[in-house]
């Protein structure tokens, strides 16, 4: 069983109607996965529990929307009882005592958990070539990378696998693999979706959200996820429209904004022209286009990995062998407990934004790296704010190229960051950000970003729905998928 | 060779709440190890903090208390340093804009009033505690999350006399608040010190000297005391002061060297981004402001003024708030406050010297106190009696006036009740009467023996001996 002709909807009236079971569909979807995994190692753990979960649902009955449905959640959400390593050797022994609030709620409505996707070591990198587990594949050609960090994610919807996965985006990681993979991906305005019991990598910018085939199906999920939290200080108290009821695709009227600077020389033209094609669309569907300037954007790169490394490299301190998590062997004393455990249990691009964020928050770097990054952030939000006075949505490129080749960039850390500069400014500003499918290049997917107020999800929903129903791209079956047929 | 002294304290006292600053976990003490802890204060993965605004609320009462001023909009910053006691590898704490600042008390020493200023307070998480045994060493997270304030004093302490009556005077504003016990012998409250000294016309801050490990004031102290002796030595022979940080040795009473400080400590301090800045609204400190409870000096006040008790007697009902709060108790129950004063001060400080217990711990009452006390006034029972009944009542709690009734402790006072038997006992040893005719006085005491024996000691001796006196010169 494999997800390509479907849509939360009609599972959900096959389900209501008794056509098929929770416990049968969740042992198909177990089936196809298993089938998959070899070539595209998507998942750190294909969760066993799953059937049982899914028996419960059939005896309670079929209620909500995505009652009996199984989803996919990335690794560095918490799962109680079932594995959950954030793709690190460090935690590659920890069982959740605790449910992660957007786990619990996701299990409130009934949806079924087959398990947890790879991602790169903590989120960190945009390849997945960073996890403890091996890199995930792309569906579209297995020696290309999914993009990270949520590449194991997006290589599952993308594969059929299942209709929706959670993701995590801190500087991207929801949009780049989105992009990379041909399907809908979107990361909430942050403070929309609880963050307790999401491993932190960077916590003024981590943000969880939702990747699916169908925009309407990562509306569903956002509408169940979404929330003030009493356990997450910094989750909004505003009230969650149900956003899929509320999908509109009618365009006329809409102010969209291009950026000039998205349109950069590095970025490959092919991507650019599939950009520039989809966002003609939207003007044919009766929007109105502008370009604007976001002169800050140059600097968006450097401010995100000072920030994000900092704050990094304090959230990954208590990882210290002590209660819980790897700990290494045959230590003579406290220092070298923690030395030795956290030089064995992480990797090298952990320890690389370690060193990087312990040294911007030192005595004597504190005022020129993390004091001065965080007042560019300041002006940088405040360019995107004047944007948005006047606009509905930005729209750009999301990546500077389609997926590229497994081990083509992992050797060369700073093309790897360069990578982010289109994505990072959503999560600097907090704003809502998507990847909706435009078209290919080469038989590689290509994706449109958009980017909306604080808290006007919505718009993008509408906007991302318009495009999809003029494109239809969620019809196109991975190639390498394909040529297996 | 004459020099001056520089003294700073910064003094941990540990906030009243029921939970922990950041975490709803219980705060309590003496519970088995780790069992008042949650996921959050084990810093698992994916764990988020929550603020207790009712310890902030605390923090804020204390600073009031000590005239600082309140910072309006304020945020958290992490402290980061890896100890195996600090879950998360970082304390949160308020560094870059403290609760309040700019605060001052008042000491008097030798006579002499001196305002001491305080530099700042800020609201903080107290660690886990290691523990050591044979080759394993132990992490309890029980203490984990537990609201501090931290108050920093100027250095314009320069005796350590003068620390001595900064620290009491701190531990009785705090503790008249209700925000904290500050029981050094508990640790809710902590000490350390930093001492310099300089040659008198020097216009050179001496080197600072870190203390630790003071465990009471007489320490804090004795320890001072050292430290100056210690340093004015090394300089008048030419030396140097290093840069460290000493331990105060109880047993010797002398400083000894814990580690030598090479440059600062780098906490790479920033915003802790997981709880938003906050706004304090001035209507909330406002509201604060009008609950605190009357400080230990106006009550002083009020007890010379208002209630007519001596200077000295006030000075020791105020000591401890548990103290005046139970004086002014008890004499809401219209007990004479002279009287009640006396009690506190004599029978039940002697009680609880003895035991070496607090007043909450005994069983006493202000009620019973006041209710003891009328009887005696009334002269229902008599203070020999009274001495029995105060045993009862604060070892078992119960209640004086019917216990003295159940008992059959209640004087006898009534005259018609009294002068048949004093006719009788008279009327049976005309010897005695005879010798008291004779001026042999002592007969007088023969004679009320005998009446107390026929009471079975309930009568009021003063009754007695004037019905008495009054029938022995009529015979």
């Amino acid at each position: 069983m494999d997800y390509f002709n479907e849509t939360i909807d009609l599972l959900h009236k096959k389900l209501a109607d008794k056509e098929i079971t929770a416990e049968s569909l969740t042992k198909d979807t177990l089936q196809n996965i298993n089938d998959k995994e070899a070539k595209l190692n998507a998942y750190v753990t294909v969760n066993d529990q799953a059937t049982e979960d899914a028996k419960k649902v059939d005896e309670k009955g079929i209620e909500g929307r995505l009652s009996g449905i199984p989803v996919a959640i990335k690794d560095n959400i918490l799962t109680k009882g079932v594995l959950t390593t954030a793709s690190s050797k460090i935690l590659s022994n920890f069982m959740p005592i605790y449910d992660a609030t957007v786990t619990e709620k996701l299990k409130n409505a009934g949806a079924i958990n087959v398990g947890k996707t790879n991602l790169d070591e903590f989120a960190m990198g945009s390849s997945t070539e960073t996890s403890y587990y091996g890199t995930s594949h792309n569906a579209w050609d297995y020696t290309k990378v999914p993009g990270g960090s949520s590449g194991g994610s997006a290589a599952a919807v993308a594969s059929g696998d299942v209709i929706a996965a959670l993701g995590t985006d801190t500087g991207g990681s929801i949009r780049q693999p989105a992009s990379f993979n041909g399907i809908f991906g979107i990361k909430p305005t942050y403070g929309r979706v609880s963050r307790w019991g999401v491993i932190a990598f960077a916590s003024s910018l981590d943000q969880v959200g939702v990747m699916s085939k169908r925009v309407e199906d990562s509306a569903e999920v956002l509408t169940t996820i979404a929330g003030h939290d009493v356990h997450d200080s910094t989750s909004s108290e505003k009230e969650v429209p149900d956003y899929r009821a509320n999908l509109n695709k009618d365009m006329h009227g809409v102010k969209i904004a291009v950026p000039k600077e998205f349109w950069h020389e590095g970025t490959d033209p092919e991507v650019l022209k599939t950009v520039d094609e989809a966002i003609e669309t939207y003007k044919k569907l009766g929007a109105t286009v502008e370009e604007v300037s976001l002169p800050s954007l140059k600097h968006a790169v450097e401010v995100y990995y000072v920030i994000a490394s900092s704050e990094a490299s304090s959230n990954l301190q208590r990882y210290d062998g002590v209660r819980y998590g790897f700990r290494a062997k045959d230590v003579k004393n406290i220092k070298e407990l923690f030395v030795n455990s956290r030089s064995e249990g992480f990797g090298d691009e952990v320890k690389r934004r370690i060193m990087l964020g312990t040294f911007t928050l030192s005595a004597g770097a504190y005022d020129a790296y993390f004091k001065k990054a965080a007042q560019v952030r300041t002006i940088f939000i405040n360019e995107l704010k004047a944007v948005l006075d006047k606009y509905d949505l930005i729209a750009g490129p999301v990546t500077t190229s389609t997926a590229f080749g497994i081990g083509e960039k992992i050797d060369d850390p700073l093309a790897m960051y360069m990578n982010d500069i289109l994505t990072i400014p959503a999560n600097l500003a907090g704003l809502p950000a998507a990847s909706v499918p435009a078209g290919t290049v080469n038989g590689l997917p290509v994706g449109l970003q958009l980017m909306a107020n604080s808290f006007d999800e919505q718009a993008i929903f509408n906007a991302a729905y318009a495009l999809q129903e003029e494109n239809k791209f969620y019809e196109q079956i991975p190639t390498a998928l394909k040529e297996e047929d | 060779m004459n020099f001056e002294t520089t003294i700073g304290l910064e003094v941990h006292v540990e906030l009243k709440t029921n939970s922990k600053m950041f975490s709803p976990s219980p705060v309590a003490y003496g519970a088995e190890p780790n069992t008042n802890t949650n996921v959050i204060d084990f810093g698992f993965p994916g764990v988020l903090p929550s603020v207790n605004k009712g310890g902030y609320r605390l923090g804020v009462m204390v600073a009031l208390a000590l005239n600082a001023e309140i910072e309006k909009h304020t945020h958290f910053d992490r402290k980061n340093y890896f100890y195996p006691d600090n879950p998360k590898a970082y304390q949160l704490t308020q560094h870059e804009k403290p609760l309040g600042h700019d605060g001052w008390l008042e000491v008097e020493v030798n006579g002499e009033k001196k305002k001491i200023g305080i530099e700042e307070l800020h609201v903080e998480e107290d660690a886990g505690k290691n523990t050591h045994h044979g080759n394993s060493s132990y992490v309890d997270l029980n203490r984990q999350g537990t609201p501090l304030v931290e108050i920093v004093s100027k250095a314009d302490m320069h005796t350590p006399d003068e620390a001595y009556a900064y620290l009491e005077k701190l531990r009785q504003i705090v503790q008249f608040t209700g925000a904290s016990d500050v029981k050094m012998e508990e640790g809710s409250m902590r000490v350390d010190t930093n001492i310099s000294i300089t040659p008198i016309g020097s216009d050179k801050l001496g080197t600072k000297v870190e203390l630790k490990n003071l465990n009471s004031f007489n320490y804090v102290r004795m320890g001072l005391a050292y430290e100056e002796k210690r340093q004015a030595a090394i300089l008048k022979n030419g030396g140097t002061i290093g840069q460290e940080t000493r331990r105060f040795d109880e047993k010797t009473g002398e400083t000894v060297l814990m580690r030598v400080k090479s440059g600062a400590d780098d906490y790479r301090y920033f915003p802790e981004p997981d709880l938003p800045a906050f706004n304090i609204d001035p209507s909330w400190i406002k509201e604060i402001k009008d609950s605190l409870p009357e400080p230990a000096e106006e009550r002083r006040n009020r007890y010379i003024n208002e209630l007519g008790i001596p200077e000295y007697d006030a000075g020791v009902l105020t000591d401890t708030k548990e103290m005046s709060d139970f004086f002014d108790e008890t004499v809401k129950y219209d007990a004479n406050p002279k009287l009640v004063s006396n009690w506190l001060m004599g029978e039940v400080n002697g009680y609880l010297n003895e035991k070496k217990i607090g007043l909450l711990d005994t069983k006493l009452t202000p009620e019973h106190l006041a209710k003891m006390i009328n009887l005696i006034s009334d002269g229902t029972i008599s203070s020999k009696i009274a001495k029995k009944v105060f045993q009862e009542t604060i070892s078992n709690g119960t209640e004086p006036e019917g216990w003295v009734k159940e008992k059959g402790m209640v004087q006898e006072s009534d005259p018609a009740v009294l002068k048949p038997m004093i006719v009788d006992v008279l009327d049976n040893n005309q010897q005695s009467i005879d010798d008291f005719k004779n001026g042999k006085d002592r007969a007088v005491g023969f004679l009320i023996g005998q009446i107390m024996k026929k009471t079975r000691g309930q009568a009021n001796p003063k009754v007695v001996n004037k019905i008495l006196m009054e029938e022995l010169n009529i015979r």
